[in-house]
């Protein structure tokens, strides 16, 4: 398809010799308009937007899951909550991987930051007699120092944070086994949920659905359908949803509209440019860690509130599903280019596969070939986007 | 920061001044008793071969390193820069050779990296003034006689060419009142070089103060006021224009003799 276009646009470019853009500028031209402009068509310009990849793929998705799972009740409502649920917990931690990644740094103790935020989370709440909302903030207060530690001694070192956040990973799946054993006797600690409820400020906040009232009326005129009870069959709009929504909104309004926006590109693309140009680049960085474990922290609570009970096991592998949603999302692995669309798209994607592999016929074990697959996909169409923005062929 | 409102009365008064500078890195004596005095509005080249201490020399000016000896003078007061922001701030703008361009970012993002103007989103939230950054970066490239082609291109698809003068231009823009040029013509071909002196001339007429450091006197003699040449890491000393030829500066550095000799080693071979 790619190649069909570029074609058509090589055609509106014929007059101009190719070599165009290797002419120095000219003092003496005083062309407003500059004949080495080419006209780009649209659909070339939005080829390189760097979410194009996981918007494509999406669609891609939707499209095999609605002739293969279609009429299984995998878009009813139902079915959409629970594929979406998925993707806004992976769509959290995917925003703040994908800010930092874009900034130069990985991440990789998220995933044990996840099952470590929830212990931090039980542990003062269940045994030590702490209100809910003063673990919460504990938790994260705890999670976020973490990620400036990280951050710090990245910085720091000046050592790959591939090797700081490895360490970290295990120190902290590590100390999530440790004060789990300590305090339950078991890797789980479960009545957390029940602790929650009954707190009003972490209940409203994190526990259950919202928008009730909504979802009832909906019922009751017949645009969804009704529990032999007269109850809606989905009872709220998931608190995780909304979250995500506004994780994403914030982050991508930073990224895109801010100076800080500016500066996260600018470490990434270069961080010595952006030294010598005055962008402090630690501090930018720095607090991109620190944003990376609040995600980390944020999903914690989230999923303490609705599974009900903190686990050591949590989180497992997650620091790699939200670098791959970043990745599927357009951002690179070097830094520098990248977009919290594109990884909110990734973190989609993730979802729909995950959930939607077991509305079909196919055997769900083939979730992670499909998704490894993808990744290597996204990689090479990323790769390719790369190139032509640096050499504009 | 306005360059052209100091212009001095008396022309002796210099704007910048290393006085006997040295700087070592543990046994290694990089700069050994160096002094350099730029005029205001001149073009000061700075000569030297590779290893001749150019690259010390220019890190020091910019405030990355601190001289481990002798004094450096802004408008005769001494000062002692932490870090290359101060000297940013104080009007010492330096493009480094990688010209501190991030290539997959646009030319109005890069123009305004580190610096970005900004507006009131409701009338509260700092946002970056896009169409500022882009309108302006476009006009001030066009003041130096570039046109690029759309100010949302990746400084990627530029020419090198390009990428020297929007680095240039930009340190001019944001009040530079000495610009050092690191190698400014040192990857470019012969066309894209005198683009880059060009635009040397043009900051020269605005009235800012330029060291342009090279090795290729071809470049540095048709531009230049004065020359200090420098060779293992001393100063041979600094010469104006009329009381040095283009010969005599090629013959100073250390590649003027060897490639002489080297000269008459191959036509002696020829003739034999």
């Amino acid at each position: 398809m790619s190649t069909t276009t570029s074609d058509m646009s090589m055609s509106v470019a014929k007059t101009i010799p190719s070599n165009a853009s290797l002419k120095p500028p000219s003092a003496n031209q005083a062309a407003p308009g500059d004949e080495r402009v080419r006209r780009i068509s649209p659909w070339r310009a939005l080829l390189n937007r760097p979410e194009l990849g996981s918007i494509a793929a999406t669609i891609l998705v939707f499209v095999f899951f609605g002739v293969f799972a279609g009429n299984s009740g995998m878009f009813n409502l139902d079915g959409i909550m629970n594929w979406s649920q998925v993707a806004a917990y992976l769509g959290i931690i995917a925003v703040g991987a994908c800010l930092l990644m874009i900034a130069g740094e990985f991440d990789l103790s998220l995933g044990s930051m996840i099952g470590f935020a929830g212990m931090v989370l039980a542990v003062p709440s269940m045994y030590f007699g702490w209100p809910m909302w003063l673990s919460m903030l504990f938790a994260f207060v705890v999670c976020m120092a973490l990620g400036w530690l990280n951050g710090y001694l990245v910085m720091r070192t000046k050592l790959p944070s591939f090797i700081v956040t490895l360490a970290f990973m295990f120190i902290l799946r590590g100390l999530t086994i440790v004060l789990s054993t300590q305090f339950a006797g078991s890797t789980i600690i479960s009545g957390v949920g029940d602790k929650i409820a009954q707190d009003p400020v972490t209940h409203a906040l994190f526990q259950g659905n919202t928008f009730q009232w909504l979802f009832t009326w909906l019922a009751h005129v017949g645009v969804i359908n009704q529990l032999p009870g007269g109850e809606p069959v989905v009872a709220g709009l998931p608190k995780v949803l909304l979250w995500w929504a506004a994780v994403a909104c914030s982050a991508g309004f930073v990224l895109s509209k801010t100076r800080f926006g500016n500066w996260i590109f600018t470490v990434g693309g270069d961080a010595n440019a952006a030294k010598n140009v005055g962008v402090p680049v630690r501090r930018v960085k720095i607090s991109l860690f620190v944003l990376t474990a609040f995600c980390a922290c944020l999903f914690a609570v989230l999923q303490v509130s609705d599974v009900g009970s903190a686990a050591s096991d949590r989180g497992l592998q997650k620091e790699f599903e939200a670098i791959i949603a970043a990745v599927i999302g357009g951002a690179l692995l070097t830094g520098g280019y990248g977009s919290v669309l594109g990884a909110c798209f990734g973190a989609l994607i993730f979802g729909i596969v995950q959930i939607g592999i077991s509305y079909t016929n196919v055997n769900s074990d083939w979730y992670r070939v499909v998704l490894g697959a993808m990744l290597l996909l996204a990689v090479l169409f990323n790769h390719y986007i790369r190139s032509r923005a640096t050499t504009g062929k | 920061m306005n360059a052209q409102a100091n212009i001095p009365t008396s022309t002796d008064d210099y704007i910048l001044q290393l006085e006997g500078v040295s700087k070592f890195f543990g046994t290694v004596i990089s700069l050994k008793d160096v002094t350099l005095r730029l005029r205001r509005g001149e073009v000061h080249c700075l000569l030297g071969d590779n290893g001749a201490g150019k690259s010390t020399l220019i890190k020091t000016l910019a405030g990355v390193h601190r001289p481990s000896e002798g004094r450096y003078l802004i408008d005769g007061e001494e000062v002692n820069f932490k870090s290359p922001r101060e000297a940013l701030d104080a009007g010492i703008a330096t493009v480094f050779q990688d010209l501190a361009l991030v290539p997959l970012m646009s030319v109005a993002r890069n123009f305004f990296a580190g610096r970005e103007p900004t507006r009131k989103m409701f009338g509260m939230i700092p946002v970056i003034d896009m169409q500022l950054a882009a309108s302006t970066a476009v006009d001030k490239l066009a003041e130096m006689g570039i046109h690029v082609r759309s100010p949302h291109q990746p400084v990627g698809t530029m020419s090198g060419g390009e990428r020297q003068c929007l680095a240039i231009a930009r340190a001019i823009h944001f009040g530079a009142k000495v610009l050092i040029l690191d190698e400014p013509t040192a990857a470019l071909g012969v066309k894209q070089s005198c683009n880059v002196l060009k635009l040397v001339h043009k900051a020269r007429e605005r009235g800012i103060s330029v060291i342009f450091i090279t090795h290729n006197v071809h470049h540095a003699y048709p531009i230049g006021d004065s020359f200090t040449l420098l060779n293992r890491g001393q100063s041979m000393g600094t010469f104006a224009k009329s009381d040095i030829s283009k010969e005599e500066v090629l013959d100073m550095m250390a590649g003027g003799t060897e490639i002489q000799s080297l000269v008459d080693e191959l036509e002696g071979r020829q003739a034999a």
